[in-house]
């Protein structure tokens, strides 16, 4: 009895890991349990205005990447006469660079971005905290700068307290805040003094985000470091975190524009929010993934496409396997259902039925003249086959010239499944009469259809492509099938008689 | 509307019964028939000794067991021109295919003369009707999954009369469960019109249900139902009591040693000169005798299956256990 354990322990195995390993991917990837989701995508669109002065241009404009918060989907941009490239600089941040030999007025490049909101969202690579520098500053700004300091050194702990205390500062020593504001932006001050404290830290500019704005600003933002770990701080009210709205979108220590021959430049943002389907969106979010990530959306479309047909199979197993097992009914070829169901999936379900009927309905009755001739198997499954084939040519070229366009995908059904169909077919049909052509035949069909049934369910479809894990759950339940001694369903009627005199 | 889904619910409901009742008599389902006993005591390798009647035969003329005599096989389609020099000498004989099953494919020839050979009910047929049967059962025709097949021929049984008017045609042969030995139930298969001379229950031949004992009927089923008289001849089918029934129980039970099959069906038939003939084994043995015997197979199955000395013991100690504990009326 110790292989029964072994057996429990495989089952129980399959299905606690099958388990887990969805519950990992809703849970670490966001992919919904139902299907038809929608996910919310930010088009972000950055417009770069500016004098040309008649001579060579080159901007460059900082671009968000994907960030905590946000995965990037797709960038675009839109700038006539101009060549373009993606550049990326040594401190990580990448930007846009647009170029022309001559250029003069009014200049207008487009750069647009799609960011989906997504909680999970990982970045290529962590942010680098900058490098501390130390400046120098002129009396009588060095003394007032180093009061708020001492101030909010003493009020604080760690690098976050830190950079609270000091904006709050700002706010409570007014004067000595407006004699800092004269040299240069209390944002800039925050930095330098918190890079003075030996704490890494730079101004970011960011965008909030609001549906169908027009000609917005970057608001800025300074991020502190606390070793690897950063925070973001808001420099007006000393508030700490991330607003769920704001997208970052120069973090890098770098300016939003640089601009060599022209005058006049600013940057605007327009921004609106869309609902994408999670599928088309995980598809875009996978589209140029590099991370090592078990998901069949970093497959190209068309596998992907084939995947889903493949990934049914096993349902529809499953439902061969239950009905059999727990049912038993009878089918002709154990698995000739599901391959009907795949077919059916392809035609739907009532041509599928009818061209099938069809299609073995004449085969058999070609085929009955065939057993007279007596040949030898392979010969007779051979001419079956060839036979099907032109069974399925005629039919299509009927329906194509009554006008029924649905007949012609009777050719999506698989010919030597058809064809062995037939064979068995006839054999039982001489060996036990049609009774029982009928009874394997429909129980065939109903197993087919009910296969379809399952295979064919959207959430059913949802579920084994985005989730494997549900194949090992599959697989537990068939080897549970297998182990199954209790009475079929069937039997309970069969034996019926039997209890009859044991009342 | 409400009320005609109601009672239909109650009238499908009435058709089938709760498996704990089943359970409680003790009734073999497929399931449990397959995991717990065919693949546990039938070893895979073993099978093809009763599939192939051809190896069957082998191992029964080896172990000396009384079955009908080899004539000849034909196991190429140009040996088909040899059937004649294969029969001449036989006055009665059966062609039958090896891989055949459900009694598909055999032709019974009784006699012969100057029209040509006679079948066992009136049609006269020529030599070359013969051949073609034959290539017939080398193509595979009759054959499961339709594999090119061997043709086997017998000598013809002479079926003991005891059995006139119990049986519509066809061969009365009598189904023997073996169970480690032990022969644990045992039913006669009558053929009838509607089972067209066949002797399988679920085409509509009747089952009737023998006493371990003494081979005398308990029951008897057609279509699983329970009848009292055969539905062509009219005899009561409770009359019915198998002769040499312990030579028959000892024919069946030394197909264990045989075959090596712990879970086997032994088809017998009654010869009237040679007494209980050995005609077919068949390691997936149906579970309509069950029904035919009013009885499940478990609580037997068990009692042997809790037996310690079940090796040691010799035929003659299983078939005596065997009487004690299976018979109806002990």
């Amino acid at each position: 009895m110790t292989s029964r354990k072994a057996f429990y322990l495989l089952v129980g195995l399959l299905i606690v890991s099958g388990l887990g390993l969805t519950l990992h991917r809703h849970y670490t990837f966001d992919i919904p349990w139902l299907p038809g989701e929608q996910r919310q995508t930010w088009s972000i669109e950055a417009k770069v205005e500016f004098e040309a002065q008649g001579k060579e241009v080159l901007a460059s404009l900082a671009i968000p990447g994907t960030q905590p918060g946000f995965t990037q989907l797709s960038q675009q941009t839109a700038s006539p006469g101009y060549g373009l490239a993606y550049t990326k600089r040594d401190n990580g941040g990448h930007r846009a660079e647009w170029s022309i030999r001559h250029a003069s007025g009014e200049q207008a490049l487009y750069y647009k971005v799609d960011m989906l909101l997504d909680p999970y969202a990982v970045p290529p690579e962590p942010s680098q905290p900058p490098a501390l520098k130390v400046s120098i500053e002129k009396e009588p700004y060095a003394t007032s700068a180093n009061q708020l300091l001492d101030r909010a050194e003493e009020r604080s702990s760690t690098p976050y307290t830190l950079a609270r205390e000091l904006i709050q500062e700002f706010k409570n020593q007014s004067q000595n805040a407006e004699l800092l504001a004269q040299l240069k932006p209390q944002t800039q001050w925050i930095v330098q003094l918190l890079q003075q404290a030996g704490v890494p830290a730079r101004q970011v500019h960011a965008l909030f985000l609001e549906d169908g704005r027009r000609r917005q600003e970057l608001v800025t933002y300074i991020q502190v470091f606390d070793g690897s770990d950063y925070q973001l701080f808001n420099p007006e009210t000393g508030e700490q975190g991330r607003p769920e709205n704001l997208l970052l979108w120069e973090y890098h220590s770098g300016p939003v524009l640089e601009l060599i021959g022209g005058t006049n430049s600013h940057v605007t943002f327009s921004m609106i929010q869309q609902e994408l389907p999670f599928g088309v969106a995980l598809n875009q979010k996978f589209a140029d993934e590099k991370l090592i990530n078990f998901s069949l959306y970093t497959l190209p479309l068309e596998e992907q496409a084939l995947f889903k047909g493949i990934l049914l199979i096993p349902v529809g197993v499953l439902v061969v396997v239950l009905m059999r097992i727990l049912v038993g009914l009878k089918t002709s070829g154990t698995f000739m259902p599901v391959l009907i169901a795949l077919a059916f999936i392809q035609t739907s379900l009532v041509t599928g039925l009818v061209g099938f009927l069809l299609i073995v309905g004449t085969g058999l009755l070609i085929r009955s003249y065939l057993s007279y001739l007596n040949l030898l198997l392979v010969a007779r499954i051979s001419a079956v086959i060839i036979m099907v084939i032109g069974i399925i040519a005629i039919f299509s070229i009927l329906a194509y010239k009554l006008g029924l366009t649905e007949g012609m995908k009777i050719t999506f059904f698989p010919m030597i499944i058809l064809a062995w169909t037939i064979e068995r077919m006839s054999v039982l049909w001489e060996e036990e009469g049609p009774h029982q052509v009928v009874i394997q035949g429909g129980g065939s069909l109903l197993v087919a259809v009910l296969a379809y049934l399952a295979m064919n369910n959207e959430f059913i479809r949802h579920l084994t492509f985005n989730f494997l894990g549900i194949q090992l759950i599959l697989m537990g339940l068939v080897l549970m099938a297998g182990n199954y001694t209790g009475y079929r369903l069937l039997e309970l009627k069969r034996f019926k008689p039997l209890t009859e005199d044991h009342l | 509307m409400n009320l005609n889904v109601l009672n239909w619910l109650k009238d499908v409901k009435s058709r089938y019964v709760h498996p704990n009742k089943l359970a409680k008599i003790g009734v073999l389902g497929m399931n449990e028939r397959n995991i717990a006993y065919i693949s546990r005591y039938n070893p895979r390798r073993l099978y093809p000794l009763v599939d192939d009647k051809l190896q069957t035969k082998e191992i029964v003329l080896e172990a000396g067991v009384n079955a009908p005599d080899l004539i000849g096989t034909i196991t190429e389609q140009h040996q088909v021109d040899d059937l004649l020099d294969i029969i001449k000498n036989t006055a009665g004989f059966c062609i039958k295919p090896a891989h055949g099953s459900g009694g598909k494919g055999i032709l019974v020839v009784t006699g012969s003369d100057d029209f040509g050979y006679h079948k066992a009910n009136g049609q006269i047929l020529k030599l070359a009707d013969l051949e073609r049967h034959v290539s017939n059962i080398l193509a595979g025709l009759f054959s499961l999954g339709g594999r090119t097949d061997v043709a086997i021929i017998e000598a013809l049984i002479q079926f003991d009369d005891c059995f006139n008017g119990y049986t519509f045609e066809g061969v009365p042969d009598t189904r023997v469960i073996v169970f480690k030995g032990f022969p644990v139930m045992a039913m006669m298969r009558l053929s009838t019109a509607d089972s067209n001379g066949k002797a399988n229950l679920h085409q509509g031949a009747v089952g009737v249900g023998l006493d371990i004992g003494n081979g005398s009927a308990v029951r008897a089923v057609q279509f699983d139902r329970p009848v009292l008289l055969h539905p062509d001849t009219g005899r009561n089918l409770l009359d019915l009591q198998v002769p040499h029934w312990d030579q028959l129980l000892h024919l069946s039970a030394s197909c264990y040693e045989m075959s090596g099959l712990g879970y086997l069906g032994t088809d017998i038939v009654l010869d009237r000169t040679k007494g209980p003939m050995l005609l077919e084994l068949n390691a997936r043995p149906g579970l309509s005798i069950q029904v035919a015997n009013g009885e499940g197979l478990l609580p037997r199955l068990k009692k042997v299956e809790a037996l310690t000395n079940a090796k040691k013991m010799s035929i003659e100690q299983r078939i005596a256990f065997s009487k004690e504990h299976f018979s109806r009326r002990s």
